[in-house]
């Protein structure tokens, strides 16, 4: 199954690649990995989305806690959550595609955020399957270029992760 | 307050923090913190021959005394010959600092002399790594080093320490900081009341328990606790690889070691049970053999100091994570209030069943002939000449295999061996760390003519420091634990397994300044043992001639259940 897992993390050089580090050792799976400072500088928070039975999972997240600049995780799958992604896409825009682009972009609730003669740079901020669902949306050749954050996430309601 | 440079206050810690030896191998990165070493008295360095060896040396002494071993090696080659060492540390959760030089900071990155991403390199084989990046800051990063190295599962810390960190014309402000917080650490403190409850209860229920006891015990100082807690309840106790001594090897409920070359008792005792109680042991695929046929019958409590060692590998009933001290002192407690009892009858039936298990191998080899000795008998002649109570020391292989078997240990942190990563070399350093601090004790490492040779060259430590240790080698003139598996699943095709050109191990250890003894007798080998012990102040390197054709039984069958078993080159369960 595919999991989320939010992790707050010493904000210190090398702990990020012991994080990395620790799933490729020990053959887990990493599907995305997104990670930045929090509102207080010394904490990164980092997301990553791995699959893997319930046992791996369960060794993911132990594991995980032993390394000494994890402060604290959550499985965020494990209850009520949000989750986002962001896409910048390049998309070919020419004569008569532009007015069609320009309407997909509006169906998805995204925006132009580049313009030029001939193509379209496009952001759109949902979850995975909604950023799956708008490139697939796109005529056949017409996707230039992506880049997808990877997946941010958070629990809903009143449930947080802070120390 | 006084002013120190980075150096000095590297030398002044480990004094502060009560370091006796370091070990280690001096080199560029780490001149200035070798002058500040010579400038001082407190910390003695013993100068090794190969890193890798100062590295066991620190390993063997953290698991005789508890406490960190602490090794230093300059940049480069310094630090990678450490790798094998600080991973053996890792596998057996030994505490440790090894403290590295590095290139300086400026220079970092550049592919400058010597430089080698130790941060890097290290990073899956250590409990916690640290690069010092402010001289200023050296104190408190030593200090969260020991820490980390000692609480908790214990585990190999490195810190990386680049030159200009220790420049003698920069001076800071040192105070020995006597405490170190860590928000992001917390080792367990106790174990869950209610879980230890409930395994009070099903322990007292339980029809054919079994306690299987691991490293753990050794390493959380739990060996009284265990020993206490098996004889109140008159259960039968087991003891891993590592956990050998954590229950005495002649107390009378121990029916020995478990798993892959465990006792036939142990092994039938496991698959038989119906309650396991699992004292800081790992379920390792050298004990649970084939994880799906692993103890059909039985419920599983496991109480670990590491939640990640829970259910990693089998399922359990009732975990309970704590230090192994506390949450057996946690049992008794439970146990004594009440006064509750366990299920006499049924114990009394499943300890005659136990009886009858004991007699069927029951340790049996082939007996030696005065041309042929067999390994097994070198081994029960050194426990009898060492009335059982020397620290002994192994390499890995058979010699390994027969000297954990046939071996008692009574006292815990006595036998030293690498159990995880399985380290041929490791044995003689880990003796000579040993020894050193323990001068008044009996020192041996059960070695083989293969092991014996990866650090060797030792043996110019051990004179140049007067460390007179004993090496017992069952040289079979090959790589025996090899040889086996090649007899048992390769028609007896001995690839590579045979060790030509062997030394004059006689002459050889002559040469370093000590003295060599040859058994090939098998007359001659109680009374050469005598020879050699009575000798203490002299490291006395005995090589024994045995059967090259010999085997380690019993031997569980591959993926099979914990009871079947090879006991012999012609039975099995
Ligand atoms: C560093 C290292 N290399 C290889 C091995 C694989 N290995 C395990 S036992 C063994 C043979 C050891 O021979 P020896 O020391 O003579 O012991 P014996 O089995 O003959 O008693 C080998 C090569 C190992 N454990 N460690
Ligand atoms: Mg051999």
């Amino acid at each position: 199954m595919r999991r989320i897992i939010s992790v707050l993390l010493e904000n210190e050089p090398g702990a990020l690649s012991r994080v990395v580090g620790l799933f490729s050792q020990r053959n887990y799976n990493i599907e995305t990995l997104t990670v930045a400072p929090t509102d207080d500088k010394s904490l990164s928070r980092l997301t990553v989305t791995t699959t893997g039975s319930d046992k791996v999972i369960e060794q993911i997240t132990k594991q995980l806690n032993k390394l000494v600049e994890v402060v604290k995780l959550v499985d965020l799958t494990e209850g009520a959550h949000i989750e986002r992604e962001l896409m910048l896409i390049k998309i070919k825009a020419a004569g008569s595609q532009r007015a069609e682009i320009k309407r997909q972009v509006d169906i998805f609730r995204g925006q132009i955020v580049d313009v030029t003669s001939t193509v379209y740079t496009v952001q759109i901020i949902g979850n995975s399957h909604k950023l799956d669902a708008f490139i697939a949306s796109i005529a056949e050749g017409g996707v230039l270029e992506v880049v997808r954050s990877g997946i941010s996430g958070i629990a809903r309601g009143e449930k947080m992760l802070s120390l | 307050m006084e002013l120190l440079s980075g150096a000095d206050m590297i030398a002044r810690f480990l004094g502060d923090e009560g370091v006796e030896y370091i070990y280690g191998y001096p080199g560029g990165a780490v001149l200035h913190i070798y002058d500040a070493l010579f400038r001082q008295d407190k910390v003695e360095h013993i100068l090794v021959r190969h890193e890798q060896a100062a590295v066991h040396m620190a390993d063997g002494y953290a698991r005789a005394a508890g406490k960190a071993g602490v090794v230093l090696v300059t940049s480069g080659p310094g630090a990678t010959n450490t790798v094998t060492g600080i991973a053996t540390a890792f596998m057996d959760s030994i505490p440790m600092v090894v403290l590295c030089g590095q290139v300086p900071s400026n220079l970092i990155g550049e592919d400058a002399f010597q430089e080698t991403d130790m941060m890097g390199v290290s990073r899956p084989v250590v409990k916690h790594n640290m690069a010092v990046r402010h001289a200023s800051e050296i104190p408190e990063v030593l200090k969260k080093a020991f820490y980390i190295a000692e609480s908790g599962r214990p585990g190999p810390v490195v810190v990386d320490i680049p030159k200009d960190m220790t420049a003698p014309n920069e001076r800071f402000e040192y105070v020995y900081p006597k405490k170190v917080k860590l928000r992001s650490y917390t080792p367990p403190a106790r174990g869950h009341s209610g879980q230890i409850k409930k395994a009070v209860e099903m322990l007292l229920a339980a029809k054919r328990p079994v306690i299987y006891a691991g490293g753990g015990v050794i390493l959380g100082g739990a060996s009284n606790q265990l020993t206490k807690l098996v004889e109140l309840l008159n259960f039968p106790v087991t003891n891993t690889l590592m956990g050998l001594g954590g229950y005495p090897g002649t107390g009378k409920h121990s029916v020995g070691m478990l798993g892959m070359h465990g006792s036939y008792e142990a092994n039938q005792v496991m698959h038989h049970s119906d309650l396991v109680l699992a004292v800081g042991a790992r379920f390792d695929d050298r004990i649970t053999n084939g994880t799906d046929k692993f103890c059909p019958g039985a419920r599983i409590i496991h109480i670990d100091i590491d939640p990640a060692n829970i259910a990693k590998t089998v399922k359990v009933d009732v975990p309970i994570v704590g230090p192994v001290d506390s949450v057996l002192d946690d049992m008794l407690a439970l146990i004594a209030v009440d006064e509750k009892e366990t299920d006499a009858a049924a114990l009394s039936d499943w300890w005659s069943k136990i009886e009858s298990w004991r007699t069927v191998h029951a340790g049996r080899y082939e007996s030696s002939t005065q041309d042929n000795i067999k390994p097994q008998n070198v081994i029960e002649a050194l426990y009898k000449v060492t009335k059982g109570e020397a620290y002994v020391t192994s390499d890995v292989g058979q010699h390994q295999m027969f000297a954990a078997q046939y071996y008692k240990f009574d006292r815990p942190n006595r036998w030293i061996n690498s159990g995880g990563l399985g380290t041929m070399g490791f044995g003689l350093p880990a003796a000579m760390g040993i020894k050193l601090s323990y001068p008044n004790e009996e020192v041996v490492c059960v070695t083989g003519e293969g092991s014996i040779q990866m650090n060797i060259q030792e043996l110019s430590t051990c004179k140049q420091y007067d460390i007179p240790l004993k090496v017992v080698v069952l040289n079979n003139q090959s790589l025996g634990m090899v040889r086996q598996w090649q007899d048992m699943n390769y028609e007896s095709r001995h690839a590579h397994s045979y060790m030509e050109s062997l030394p004059d191990f006689t002459k050889l250890v002559e040469s370093y300044g000590h003295v060599g003894l040859t058994v090939n007798k098998l007359d001659d080998l109680e009374s050469t043992l005598e020879k050699a012990f009575a000798m203490k102040d002299r490291l006395v390197f005995i090589n024994v001639y045995v059967d090259p054709t010999e085997h380690v039984y019993p031997m569980q069958i591959a993926r099979g259940s914990m009871n079947d078993m090879w006991l012999s080159k012609t039975e099995r369960t």
